[in-house]
């Protein structure tokens, strides 16, 4: 069989990857160049851990972004000929090397690597969004007005937390809730809070402005009630949001795990900064809780909040990955790294580098994450 | 105190009623119900026969009446009969639960006093070499989950320098395959534990006290052992204990890698093959350990702590 040397390998490597290269080279000298503008993301130069995590992350962004340029066979086409090939086997045929071998069924790991970038880099940024939007909008009350309506909700939170994930996983994405109406209900239940939120932010800004109030109101109604029909019914009168209804379980169950945990923290800081002068201050001029809330905890919160959304990221990833571990949710040809992982981690005692790419792009991912959250917070408690 | 620790039990009887319901709801819908009535009747049977099946068997009853009557014989201490098994639960799950104990146990005794000294040790002086050094190592190993290291130790250290076995054997455990499953546990859990040690630490160093200490001319370390570890261990034990949700999802994951026959991989395999009075055991058993132990965390942080104790 035919096969290229190990530099070869890294040659083609580095030369698929060239818009990754020159998407990170630009990235990189704009926000060096505007760092003074940027706040924390341009302190990140001064601490090194941050910018090798943001080195990753970025990485793997523009990997997701650039997929279709940057693989060599497409994610899907096997080969009977090419099985649990080492790395640098050349296709013969075609001429073009599987560098990093191939899977059981003879599709390219490294193009599977990359296409699954694709797959996590959308559901884990997008579910840890959301957990975020009901994490806010419920943990902002809680912290703020306190009383029973934070007694049940801290309950509530601690109920879903005391859970081990794994067990959540096995109830709620498996085949056979996904025949019931559970994920669309869940899902149902979660998307409402963006609506409720972006509905929320305006009402606190405009609340005596009228004629800003009722057109902002009735565009983000038309926008939310589109998309929520799109995701959660699957009935997009424009057909353009659709969502695969084992994704939709996923989304909904990886929600449904990190939401409580965000909500503990976003209560836990309003519970802190609602103590500020500048809280009471905006209490006196006569603020409706609402803008309080939104317009003064909010935006003095974003600190620990950013630092945590890289952690939780990183987290949710991991989550995505435990349930491709175990076959769970996700369509079993997926390219994504759980799905991988768990396709190829029979055959390592045959071929040990078969589990590489996919492992390593998790870790590494994760990896990025938890380095950049490190130099933000070292960086944002230099204020 | 006393009033403290009633409420808290009283707290933990309700959510264990709420998580038991919840699960118990979640494994008897309709799909899995249909799915076992196949399995343990008779494959081919048509939707009618089905519906009778489940009807003969109690399955149509409103769903408090049925969660009412699993509580009450669980209460008992009767579980169930377990479909896959042939056996009745209490058979399958006890012995389980203690080739699970043994590798959390051993997980738990490596875990807690390397955490801490890495801890301590960079919280101590914050900012210096040390400090630097062990952070980074405890990122690297919060970020690699236990199915992605687990692997790599298998092919590093079973594959190639043939040191341990691939595979775990529960209840014939020798140091050469059971090594891996709790090296690998205590890698990712490691990190977590230090990094909480190391912002405790760094607090109560900040703090007056500890100021006070060092300019009365005290050297360094007995500082640290004298004054600063007592305060800056409360932190930590919280989170241990707290870990367990944790603990337990890594359990299962390390347990299915190595193929240990524990109780993550009884739940595992309960909840594929919908072995219904198995997968509801396990579940109200991993939340009553959950539960119990953060009933232990709060009491143990009230009681060691002097400051919430006599407020």
């Amino acid at each position: 069989m035919e096969s290229i040397s190990t530099f070869e390998i890294w040659l083609t490597f580095f030369k698929q990857l060239w818009p990754v290269w020159l998407a990170l080279a630009i990235t990189f000298t704009a926000i060096y160049q505007w760092r003074a503008r940027l706040g924390v993301l341009g302190r990140i130069f001064d601490s090194p851990v941050g910018i090798v995590g943001l080195l990753i992350v970025l990485f793997w962004v523009f990997s997701a972004i650039f997929a279709d340029i940057i693989v060599l066979f497409d994610s899907l086409e096997q080969s009977g000929l090419y099985r649990r090939k080492p790395p640098g086997t050349m296709n013969v045929a075609r001429g073009i090397p599987y560098i990093f071998g191939t899977d059981t069924l003879g599709r390219d790991l490294f193009s599977r690597m990359i296409y699954g970038s694709q797959i996590v880099l959308l559901i884990a940024p997008a579910a840890s969004l959301v957990a975020y939007v009901v994490g806010i909008t419920l943990g902002l009350p809680a912290g703020y007005i306190g009383g029973k309506f934070d007694t049940v909700l801290s309950f509530l939170a601690n109920l879903v937390l005391a859970f081990p994930v794994i067990l959540l996983f096995y109830l709620l994405v498996a085949p056979g809730i996904r025949e019931t109406i559970l994920p669309n209900i869940m899902a149902g239940v979660f998307f409402i809070f963006p609506i409720l939120f972006a509905l929320m932010v305006v009402y606190s800004r405009f609340a005596e402005r009228l004629r800003v109030l009722i057109p902002s109101s009735i565009i983000i109604l038309a926008i939310g009630a589109w998309l929520y029909s799109g995701l959660v019914f699957n009935a997009d009168p424009l057909g353009i949001v659709a969502i695969d209804p084992g994704e939709l379980n996923i989304f909904a169950a990886v929600v449904f795990t990190t939401s409580p945990g965000v909500f503990r923290i976003v209560r836990g800081l309003t519970m802190d900064i609602r103590t500020r002068d500048y809280v009471a201050a905006a209490v006196t001029r006569g603020e409706n809780p609402l803008f309080v809330m939104i317009w003064e905890i909010l935006p003095n919160a974003r600190g620990p909040l950013i630092v945590d959304s890289c952690l939780r990221i990183g987290y949710v990833t991991i989550l995505l990955g435990t349930l491709g571990f175990f076959g769970l949710g996700m369509e079993p040809e997926s390219p994504d790294w759980g799905s991988m992982i768990n396709q190829t981690r029979s055959y390592i005692r045959l071929v040990p580098t078969i589990v590489l790419p996919a492992t390593l792009a998790l870790a590494s991912f994760v990896l990025g994450l938890n380095l950049l959250a490190d130099g933000l917070r070292e960086q944002s408690l230099k204020d | 105190m006393l009033f403290f620790i009633i409420k808290r039990i009283f707290l933990l009887f309700l959510t264990v009623i709420c998580l038991s319901f919840i699960v118990f709801t979640l494994v008897t819908i309709e799909p899995n119900l249909k799915k076992m009535a196949l399995n343990q009747a008779n494959m081919r049977m048509e939707e009618a026969a089905v519906q009778s099946w489940l009807d003969k068997n109690g399955y149509k009853r409103p769903l408090l009446v049925q969660y009412g009557e699993w509580l009450g014989n669980a209460v008992q201490g009767d579980f169930g009969y377990s479909t896959h098994f042939r056996k009745p639960v209490n058979e399958v799950l006890w012995p389980k639960l203690g080739h699970t104990g043994i590798l959390m146990f051993w997980v738990l005794i490596i875990t807690i006093p390397i955490a801490l000294v890495i801890g301590v040790l960079s919280g101590m002086r914050e900012g210096t070499k040390t400090d630097r050094t062990l952070s980074i190592f405890s990122i690297i190993t919060t970020s690699v989950p236990q199915y992605v290291s687990g692997i790599l130790f298998t092919i590093l250290l079973s594959s190639w320098l043939g040191l341990f076995k691939g595979v775990a054997k529960a209840g014939n455990i020798t140091f050469e395959n059971f090594a891996l499953p709790v090296l690998t546990m205590v890698m990712y859990d490691i990190g977590y534990i230090a990094r909480m040690t190391r912002a405790s630490m760094v607090e109560v160093m900040g703090s007056q006290y500890i100021r006070t200490a060092r300019l009365k001319g005290m050297p360094f370390m007995a500082v640290v052992l004298k004054h600063a570890l007592r305060n800056a261990l409360i932190a930590p034990f919280t989170v241990i204990m707290l870990q367990f949700p944790w603990l337990l999802t890594g359990v299962v994951i390390v347990e299915k890698l190595f193929n240990y026959k524990g109780f993550g991989s009884l739940l595992v395999s309960a909840a594929d093959q919908n072995d219904i009075d198995v997968t509801l055991a396990c579940g109200v058993v991993a939340v009553v350990l959950v539960l119990t132990t953060q009933l232990i965390s709060d009491i143990g942080y009230v009681f060691l702590n002097p400051r919430i104790r006599f407020s």
